[in-house]
């Protein structure tokens, strides 16, 4: 009762039951611990990847209602030769994570609303961004996002 | 208290005066035996018998790693082991700066490990003998779990990180002196070498220099042969002006590896043929299981058994979803330990009554209050608080994978104290501590939450994988997270002040009641002429636990709420009263006038908006914060603005010190605004991260603006002191926003017109 789904652009079947959480499949089968267990209930965002490029928290989602379709992962952002996207290097550079637990979450999420924005207003990285992050780094959260779009340092209220 | 200017190797002293026993603590290092391809280093503690002890110990070849906090490579490489888990407050890059500080090291070449954990350390008299010089009171180290949450025993020996006491003791007192020692070391070896007098060579950049021969040494060539040569037990420590490291922005070494998925947590761990399981405790806390019937989980796809414990029952599966279904399928029944008549609302009318019996545990403070009560003349102002059970709600749920075979233990994951982590599952799994082995991971969060003495978990996979022939993943659902927490206590507190006919505090009691006396732990900055904080201990069916601060949250809230009080009695400016019942030119004052300064403090609000203020010294270090903030239509707070000036004495890393006074602000200001546990019939009333509302980025403050007086005062802690000005700044700028006084946490929508 394989199912059949493509994850980082590889073509994959997976062998769970198809009531499974996709997370689960991801981390137990698959071996792509990136994405994380944070609440199994949709609330924290730690699971977030892209399905057929929406954001999607994976641990509310069977795997069977993935069949067919794109997952792609936190350890599917970067290109084929190695080179971070550049909202991962956009981290990196504002030194986003403390503990980092939620951080494939919140940079899936960063992702998404980038790709569906282009350079997203306050409002809109409020609107999107409802990950939880119990460090507390969404002021260089909010600084990284627009680093990454390229938006003027000095329009960002959260430049912390 | 004088600013101290230099570094020194003295124990903590608060700046503030209260009367706390001194400590004493003295540094012997040896050099240890030689590893291949480089020399190892070891800094040993204690008096001049565990000297000895700790010689003998080495020299035996028995795990002459583990008290080794460098080695340098013959390719130069120095590698650091810290004795702490990071868990993201980068205190692995602080302490290796502080460390290549003094030793003079190219940064480029330069990593941290993390110590393993082994047990020659705790469970020698080395270990005991460090302990007992440090405490002063060697009955401290037979009730080490409990004393987890006193000051003394969170520095380095036990490895135990928390109280923010990684860079402020472990950097000051081991790190950096171990670089300066083993710099010595090297100076000496390439002395030797050259046929030159030591002073006249310098180092930078991992090498020896001899400015009149032009020649040099690179640390790995020298490496060997210094680790042979004994170490200065107290060398001279740079000036502040000297430093290269300390004082640097520099980039956490951990980060990649959290941006691409890449870094291993203890719940992504996987060993062949591993088994997933999860857990089901008795809903009140004190309740047993009574009874269960296996099998309806045992007819779900993929599980193996249902294991019973005490009180609580695991289901093992193939995998994580089929253990959770397998649990579901269950009903268990469980006691209530005779705890069903516990609430909420029962526990504050407990404390209240407790309070009103006037029989305190405990009191600190001086002078006379009462006199000053009665005195005439004198207006009397009166506050009751209350703060409810804080959930630590880490964002890696606890998991832990174990081992049993041929009877060792083997386990793996992220505790705040991995040491005593293998003491705790060698009693629960019935064996010897030597025969445990701990692998500590990389913990998605912590916040007190992984401190072994209050983790139930290393109890429970202990005594799993004994029961089966696999190893075994033990995860904790978030549902089983949230409501078997060891919450920061529900507590409540009566405050009581004078006010002299010029407007200054003549007396102050604070009378509380929670589980746990915060006298040594907390710090009463304002010079008053009587003081009296009584304790009044209460406990429930919960475990309290500490959290972020431990109880300088609290009692920092009830402190500056009661300050804007009594501001507001005598009519004088929340800031302004402040100041002057602080020590004239002091630090506090400093830190008070820096925060007004930057927040703009007095300037013109649009109406409807109002800003707060509040100072607290907790770990060692000042922070007075300014919240500008209004209301949401539903009356809930809506932050605008914030501030923070800081005095930790020396910033080792500006980076990750703004990250860590940002972070606990908000983790602050998310308490006061809408976390709460509450009990219900003996069990917890939140059941996900759905009802334990933890503040998200749209209602985090936009600027968060941070900033550092560096005094070069004695190092303070950087991880949990941002957290307790917090929830009082807060409250306080609602108040000049909306003229409700809020106190009673969490907020909620209590400021509602």
């Amino acid at each position: 009762m394989a199912v059949s789904l493509n994850v980082n652009g590889k073509p994959v079947n997976v062998t769970a039951e198809p009531d499974t959480p996709l997370l689960w499949v991801l981390r137990e089968e698959l071996a792509l611990t990136g994405t994380k267990f944070g609440c199994g209930v949709a609330a924290c965002g730690a699971c977030s990847v892209h399905v057929n490029g929406e954001i999607t928290r994976s641990c509310s989602i069977a795997v069977a209602d993935v069949a067919g379709k794109s997952v792609t992962t936190i350890e599917g952002l970067k290109s084929a030769d190695g080179t971070l996207h550049k909202v991962q290097q956009a981290w990196i550079d504002a030194q986003v994570p403390q503990c980092g637990y939620c951080q494939s979450g919140q940079i899936m999420a960063a992702v998404a609303l980038i790709q569906k924005t282009g350079s997203p207003s306050d409002a809109q990285i409020d609107e999107a961004m409802t990950n939880i992050c119990r460090c507390g780094t969404y002021p260089r959260i909010r600084k990284a996002i627009v680093s990454a779009t390229g938006r003027a340092a000095a329009a960002v209220k959260g430049d912390a | 208290m004088a600013d101290n200017p230099n570094p020194n190797l003295d124990a903590e002293t608060p700046a503030t005066p209260p009367k706390k026993k001194g400590v004493k603590r003295r540094a012997f290092l040896i050099g240890s035996a030689l590893l291949a391809g480089g020399g190892a280093f070891g800094l040993y503690w204690g008096d001049s018998s565990a000297r000895s002890r700790a010689k003998a110990l080495t020299e035996t070849g028995k795990d002459h790693n583990f008290l080794s906090w460098m080695k340098i490579g013959e390719d130069d490489r120095v590698t650091v082991y810290s004795p702490h888990i990071d868990f993201g407050q980068g205190s692995h890059t602080g302490l290796a700066q502080m460390l290549a500080d003094e030793l003079d090291a190219d940064w480029s070449k330069v990593r941290v490990e993390q110590a393993p954990a082994d047990s020659a350390f705790a469970n020698t008299p080395l270990g005991r003998g460090f302990l007992a010089e440090v405490s002063g009171a060697p009955g401290v180290i037979n009730a080490l779990p409990t004393a987890i949450i006193s000051m003394i025993t969170r520095s380095m020996p036990l490895q135990i990180t928390g109280g923010s006491s990684a860079l402020r003791f472990t950097g000051q007192v081991g790190m950096r002196t171990v670089g300066a020692a083993v710099r010595l070391a090297l100076i000496e070896e390439a002395a030797a070498r050259l046929g030159v007098p030591a002073n006249e060579l310098t180092t930078a950049d991992s090498k020896v220099s001899h400015a009149k021969s032009g020649k040099s040494l690179r640390y790995g060539e020298l490496a060997a042969g210094a680790a042979g040569r004994s170490l200065e037990s107290s060398p001279k420590l740079k000036d502040r002006k000297d430093y290269k490291l300390i004082g640097k922005p520099i980039a956490r070494a951990d980060i990649p590896a959290k941006v691409d998925g890449s870094a291993v947590y203890g719940i992504d761990f996987k060993l062949p043929n591993m088994r997933v399981a999860t857990i089901s405790a008795a809903p009140v806390r004190g309740g047993k299981l009574l009874s269960v019937d296996e099998k309806p989980a045992m007819a779900v796809s993929g599980v193996e058994k249902v294991v019973r414990l005490d009180d609580a029952v695991i289901v093992v599966a193939k995998g994580y979803w089929q253990a959770l279904k397998g649990l579901q399928a269950l009903a268990p029944k469980f006691s209530d330990g005779g705890h069903s008549g516990v609430s909420t609302a029962s526990i504050y009318a407990a404390q209240d009554a407790l309070r009103k019996a006037g029989k305190p545990d405990n009191e600190g403070g001086e002078g006379d209050v009462d006199a000053a009560f009665g005195a005439a003349g004198a207006k009397l102002i009166e506050a009751d608080y209350r703060v409810p059970f804080l959930h630590h709600a880490m964002m890696e749920p606890f998991a832990l994978t174990a081992q049993f075979k041929g009877g060792k233990l083997e386990f793996w994951g992220g505790l705040q104290d991995p040491l005593s982590a293998r003491v705790r599952a060698a009693k629960a799994a019935d064996i010897d501590v030597d025969d445990v082995v701990f692998h500590p991971m990389i913990m998605g969060g912590g916040f007190g939450r992984r401190f072994p003495d209050v983790t139930e978990i290393i109890d429970q996979v202990a005594i799993l994988a004994k029961q089966v022939p696999y190893p075994v993943k033990l995860i904790w659902s978030r549902e089983e997270e949230v409501q078997h927490g060891t919450y920061r206590p529900q507590s409540s507190a009566h405050l009581k002040a004078a006010l002299d006919k010029n407007g200054k505090i003549a007396a102050w009691r604070t009378d509380y009641v929670q589980s746990g006396d915060a006298e040594a732990e907390t710090s009463f900055i304002y010079a008053i002429p009587a003081t009296s904080r009584r304790h009044f201990n209460y406990q429930s069916n919960q475990i309290d636990g500490p959290w972020r601060s431990v109880n300088s949250t609290q009692i920092g809230f009830y402190n500056e709420s009661f300050m804007d009080e009594l501001a507001l009695a005598s009519g004088q400016d929340a800031y302004q009263f402040r100041r002057k019942h602080l020590p004239e030119g002091s630090r506090y004052q400093k830190v008070l006038d820096e925060v007004a300064k930057r927040s703009g403090w007095g300037s013109e609000l649009p109406k409807g908006v109002g800003r707060g203020i509040a100072i607290v010294e907790s770990f060692g270090t000042i922070v007075a914060e300014v919240v500008e903030a209004t209301t949401k239509d539903d009356g809930s707070p809506k932050l605008l603005k914030a501030w923070a000036v800081v005095d930790c004495g020396t910033t080792v890393n500006p980076l990750n010190a703004e990250a860590q006074i940002s972070g606990g602000m908000i983790m602050g200001l998310s308490s006061a605004i809408g976390e709460a546990i509450n009990i219900d019939k003996g069990a917890v009333v939140e059941s996900n991260l759905a009802d334990y509302q933890i503040l998200k980025l749209a209602d985090a403050p936009p600027m968060i603006d941070v900033h550092f007086i560096e005094s070069g005062a004695k190092m303070g802690g950087i991880g949990e002191p941002g957290v307790p000005p917090a929830s009082a700044a807060l409250a306080n700028a609602l108040f000049a926003a909306t003229g409700k006084r809020i106190r009673t946490l969490p907020m909620l929508t209590q400021a509602k017109a």
